[in-house]
């Protein structure tokens, strides 16, 4: 009897143990050495900034390939949280902090906008034909509802669908704060799409459908079309010399000031080297906004 | 020296599996737990009434700690019942029919081929039918009738029926092949015809099992997320017609969870979703175990 349940607290503890080792195969973390750049920088946050921070993280690696940083998404809210908590050296955020933390956590980070990102209103091909430009109110009236078939904005008789983000999304943020002036989209009548590469495909598909991405997936895309607002295109030199304004700047918090390594990591991001990568990308370098 | 190996053998395999089933029964009541710990956040950290969360249509979680919004599912419970109802309907008599059909009426072709092909379609993973639903379907329904884009509740219920109709086939099969042969033989000779072996013996035999398979196939469709949420067009809005998009529970969560902050009002808000899944599918395997066991003297009258 006493036999049997040493063995198996044994076999117990064996599982356990490997699975626990198994949990632990990517942790990889080197002490940190003041001389040459070395040791491991944690970030989450964001998944707009995911793809940036990714390649942005490789670019890096080459120059110091001592240095090993850890990426992971979960929204920029998580990220917040966590660099507040302290569980990663970096949270990603479209957003700022103090939308999300209380004032006094919020206060605790230091902010570094290390690039901003254009949101451009797509419309699908048919329509964007008729109607290239909208003015902002005809933009409202056509989020909020309004207005729900597109002659009502001399285009064709055809029914507005709208192609929205998750309230969660940054993109959403942004386009809601900017291009609708703080009015909430019309959640009871749009269609919601997880991810901004499926909204560009719906709306392609869909006759008189009309959303809304971020200018970095319209790079190589031509399926659907951009639309003006009030005249203005969505590129980044308008975003630049402040006639289009709904952009906002992407986020890279630290808790307190960044030691050495991820100052070395966020300078290089924010670098004029790495900065023509960025506009490459579709987003546009933070430094060359007028204020 | 040689028996006394083999006992010891014998004792720790006895172990290692004893050791391997209370893991699995760990993790379990674990996930209950947490789902549990979770889920009732919305309730008890920002004091939401369960009335609220289930009838409610008003849906504004805040994403801070601060919480504050309103928590209202309505919208998403009926959008989850509204497809898995539909999808039941299309599925179950396609399914019952061809169970019948693979076991009664071409036995020796219905197990060596129907069999296995049915048994893949069980296998294949739910993103290809959503792939094919948002490819295919919903172009179809956007081109051909009067929606506007073609995700709808119609092409979520299309999608669902084809995920669970395997699953219904393969258990119904299953029940229909256990019914005793000396029944059917015993109905033959008292001159009854073969429509009236499997209406009048057949089906009410197998009765518990073909229950069963249907609860089973609408456990499925009540949790699978992917495949709706890619056709179903996530609009927060009760459907007013079969080609209106609408919303459903899954799709939410699978949604929005990546984009909430931790311990936030809509992230806990979430988790009561996920836990009101949880409990829904331990209603059903319940509901799946009284059934089977109501229909479980069949094996002894063998």
């Amino acid at each position: 009897m006493n036999f049997k349940r040493k063995a198996f607290t044994a076999m117990a503890v064996a599982s356990v143990l490997t699975l626990g080792l198994l949990g632990c195969g990517n942790d990889s973390s080197a002490p940190a050495n003041s001389q040459a750049l070395k040791g491991t920088i944690t970030s989450s946050g964001s998944s707009a900034l995911l793809p940036l921070a990714k390649d942005a993280a490789a670019e890096f690696k080459k120059k110091h390939p001592d240095v090993s940083i850890v990426l992971n998404g979960g929204g920029s809210g998580t990220g917040l949280k966590q660099v507040s908590d302290g569980t990663v050296n970096i949270g990603n955020s479209d957003v700022p902090a103090e939308t999300k933390l209380s004032k006094e956590k919020a206060a605790e980070l230091v902010d570094h906008k290390v690039a901003i990102v254009t949101v451009a209103t797509v419309a699908n091909k048919d329509v964007a034909k008729a109607v290239p430009n909208l003015t902002k109110q005809q933009l409202i009236d056509i989020f909020t509802g309004k207005v729900t078939n597109w002659k009502d904005v001399g285009g064709p008789d055809q029914n507005v669908v709208l192609v929205t983000r998750p309230t969660t999304s940054g993109t959403r943020a942004l386009f809601s704060e900017f291009a609708l002036d703080k009015n909430q989209e019309a959640s009871n009548k749009s269609l919601e799409t997880d991810d901004s590469g499926a909204l560009i495909q719906s709306i392609a598909n869909t006759p008189g459908a009309i959303g809304y991405v971020a200018l970095p997936y319209l790079l190589n895309n031509s399926s659907v079309t951009a639309i003006s607002i009030d005249g203005v295109a969505p590129t980044l030199e308008n975003s630049y010399n402040g006639s289009y304004k709904v952009w906002g700047f992407e986020h890279m918090y630290t808790k307190g000031q960044p030691d050495a390594l991820q100052k070395a990591y966020l300078d290089f991001i924010m670098s004029d080297e790495y900065g023509k990568k960025l506009e490459a990308q579709g987003y546009g370098v933070a430094s060359k906004v007028k204020q | 020296m040689n028996i006394e190996s083999t006992l010891r053998a014998d004792r720790i395999w006895r172990n290692v599996i004893r050791g391997a089933g209370l893991f699995l029964l760990i993790i379990t009541a674990a996930i209950g737990i947490f789902l549990l710990y979770r889920g009732t956040g919305t309730f008890t950290i920002y004091g939401h009434s369960l009335s609220e969360f289930l009838f409610s249509t008003q849906w504004q979680p805040a994403d801070t700690l601060a919480g504050g919004g309103h928590v209202g599912a309505g919208i998403y419970i009926v959008g989850s019942l509204i497809t898995c109802a539909l999808a039941l309907l299309m599925a179950t008599p396609v399914s019952i029919a061809l169970a019948i059909y693979m076991a009664e009426i071409t036995p020796s072709v219905g197990r060596r081929f129907w069999q296995p092909v049915i048994e893949i379609f069980v296998g294949i993973p739910s993103i290809i039918y959503g792939w094919l639903g948002l490819t295919i379907l919903v172009p179809f329904l956007q081109k051909y009738t009067t929606a506007d884009s073609g995700f709808s509740v119609l092409a979520a219920s299309i999608v669902l029926a084809i995920m669970i109709f395997p699953t219904i086939t393969s258990v119904t099969m299953n029940a229909i092949n256990s019914v005793p042969k000396t029944y059917r033989q015993g109905a033959y000779g008292l001159g009854a015809t073969r429509w009236e072996v499997i209406y009048k013996i057949v089906l009410p035999v197998a009765k518990h099992g073909i229950l069963a398979g249907v609860v089973l196939g609408l456990a499925r469709a009540f949790g699978e997320a992917l495949a709706v949420a890619m056709v179903i067009g996530k609009m927060k809005a009760f459907p007013k017609s079969l080609l209106d998009p609408t919303v459903n529970l899954t799709s939410a969560i699978a949604a929005d969870m990546g984009g909430t902050m931790e311990g936030s009002e809509y992230n806990m808000a979430l988790w009561t979703m996920a836990l009101f899944l949880f409990v829904i599918s331990l209603l059903f395997i319940l509901l799946i175990r009284y059934i089977t066991s109501k229909g479980g003297n069949l094996s002894e009258s063998k």
